[in-house]
């Protein structure tokens, strides 16, 4: 599999035909075999947690550890917040009240922080409305462009995969197929 | 003059043991045995060392002394083992243990009877046993607790250190909130026993030697230089101890390595 700059791959599979285990490996997060490479540079050959801040993983269940949103973040603009419907006011919000919805969108600014130039994206919509959908598709796709950053998309929703990007695998039992 | 305990009266406190551990079984508290065998232990053990004690200290013989020494840091290192609820795979948790408690315990104690003691010989028996053995029983607290937060914080929080390693953070950065309240653990007894001193308890050794007609301020001398020695090497026990483990929890790709623990075993001494 080859993702080039501004791309999207849209990968669909049954659970645990093996997406997110895939996406761990990608970023180094399970041993894995194979070989994976950014821009001609081997994963191995770098320090794993500068891998990760260039290659990031956005999992489907976010954690949260310090009391605010605020204290999760070095510096956020306003302008990012509010592309994903986020006012200033998030920053003093204690992590016990967002919902599900609220953390996938906070997470991906919060993966963002690092300008990483792959993103990795497990089911990052699941959980929410189709609005704020569309909003966190857009911002993707803006930031890929700005960043010349590519994405790998794991979902089940087969409209949504069709609509981000015309390129697609699926998952079974453990092997990609191209099904574009 | 000491008033002599009888049997009787030491039956009477046992009473309160089994009383505690009847009551922590029907609460189903899943300590009594562990009670038991520890209490039965404190027995056997002061019982047969009461009754050596004497040579013991008459003896002159270096090596015999170090090999003393040898035998208390290792059941020290494998005491504060069985107290762990998962421990690493292997002779690692051993390895770790002991070695921390080598150089917590043991070096410290060399310091001071080399330096500050300097008894003729340096490693006179009455000095460097009792040095040691205090020394070994505070360290040895402060390891357990620092180690066992360590390692059970680090496994029921397992999401928040992946997660922090997916934003690019070192290993190190990901576990250094752990690590830090393991250290405030492991640190919080000695802490406590020194804010304590003289005020809310009178400690053990600087009693009886009051008791058995030593000058008090001596004794109060003796008693501040044990507690900074149980100080510093609990610091530096409780300090190599989570630096190792964490180092061990983590693979070379900085991720969480979970297989290099034991299965949880419930509670020891099952």
């Amino acid at each position: 599999m080859q993702v080039n700059a501004v791309e999207i791959i849209g990968l669909s599979g049954t659970s645990g035909s093996g997406k997110s285990l895939f996406l761990r490996a990608l970023a180094d997060m399970e041993p894995h075999d194979g070989e994976i490479l950014l821009d001609g540079l081997n994963q191995q050959d770098i320090d794993a947690h500068l891998w990760r801040q260039k290659v990031a993983l956005l999992s489907a269940e976010t954690s949260w550890w310090f009391d605010s949103v605020g204290e999760h973040f070095d510096e956020i603009t306003e302008a990012s917040l509010s592309a994903l419907g986020f006012s200033k006011d998030c920053l003093q919000w204690s992590i016990a009240r967002l919902s599900s919805g609220e953390k996938q969108r906070l997470g991906l600014l919060r993966i963002m922080q690092n300008k990483p130039e792959v993103l990795l994206l497990d089911e990052p919509t699941a959980n929410l409305d189709k609005h704020n959908t569309q909003l966190f598709e857009s911002l993707v796709r803006q930031y890929l462009e700005n960043n010349s950053a590519c994405a790998i998309w794991v979902g089940h929703d087969h409209e949504q995969l069709q609509r981000i990007s015309p390129l697609h695998y699926a998952m079974r039992e453990g092997l990609l197929i191209n099904v574009d | 003059m000491l008033i002599e305990l009888s049997s009787l009266d030491l039956a009477m406190a046992g009473a309160l043991v089994v009383l505690l551990g009847a009551l922590t079984a029907y609460m189903q508290l899943g300590i009594s045995k562990q009670l038991y065998i520890a209490a039965a232990r404190t027995t056997v053990q002061l019982l047969l060392v009461g009754l050596v004690l004497k040579s013991l200290f008459a003896s002159t013989s270096l090596v015999f002394i170090l090999l003393i020494a040898f035998i208390m840091i290792s059941v020290a290192g494998w005491e504060i083992l069985s107290r762990q609820k998962r421990k690493l795979k292997g002779w690692w948790g051993f390895g770790i243990s002991t070695g921390s408690l080598f150089i917590s315990s043991f070096i410290i104690t060399l310091l001071c009877l080399t330096t500050v003691i300097q008894a003729d010989p340096w490693y006179s028996p009455q000095y460097a046993i009792p040095l040691l053995g205090m020394l070994l029983g505070n360290t040895m607290t402060g390891i357990a607790l620092g180690m066992d937060r360590l390692i059970q914080n680090a496994w029921q929080q397992r999401p928040v250190i992946e997660q922090r390693l997916m934003l690019g953070q070192t290993a190190e950065e990901s576990i250094s909130d752990i690590r830090r309240e393991a250290m405030r653990a492991g640190m919080i007894p000695i802490i406590n026993s020194m804010a304590a001193a003289g005020i809310v308890s009178l400690p053990g050794m600087m009693t009886g030697q009051i008791l058995a007609g030593a000058a008090p301020v001596e004794a109060v001398k003796y008693q501040i230089l044990i507690m900074f020695m149980i100080t510093s090497g609990t610091g530096l026990g409780v300090i190599s101890v989570l630096w190792l483990i964490s180092k061990r929890l983590f693979d070379e790709r900085e991720r969480l390595c979970f297989k290099r623990l034991l299965k949880d075993t419930g509670m020891p001494h099952k």
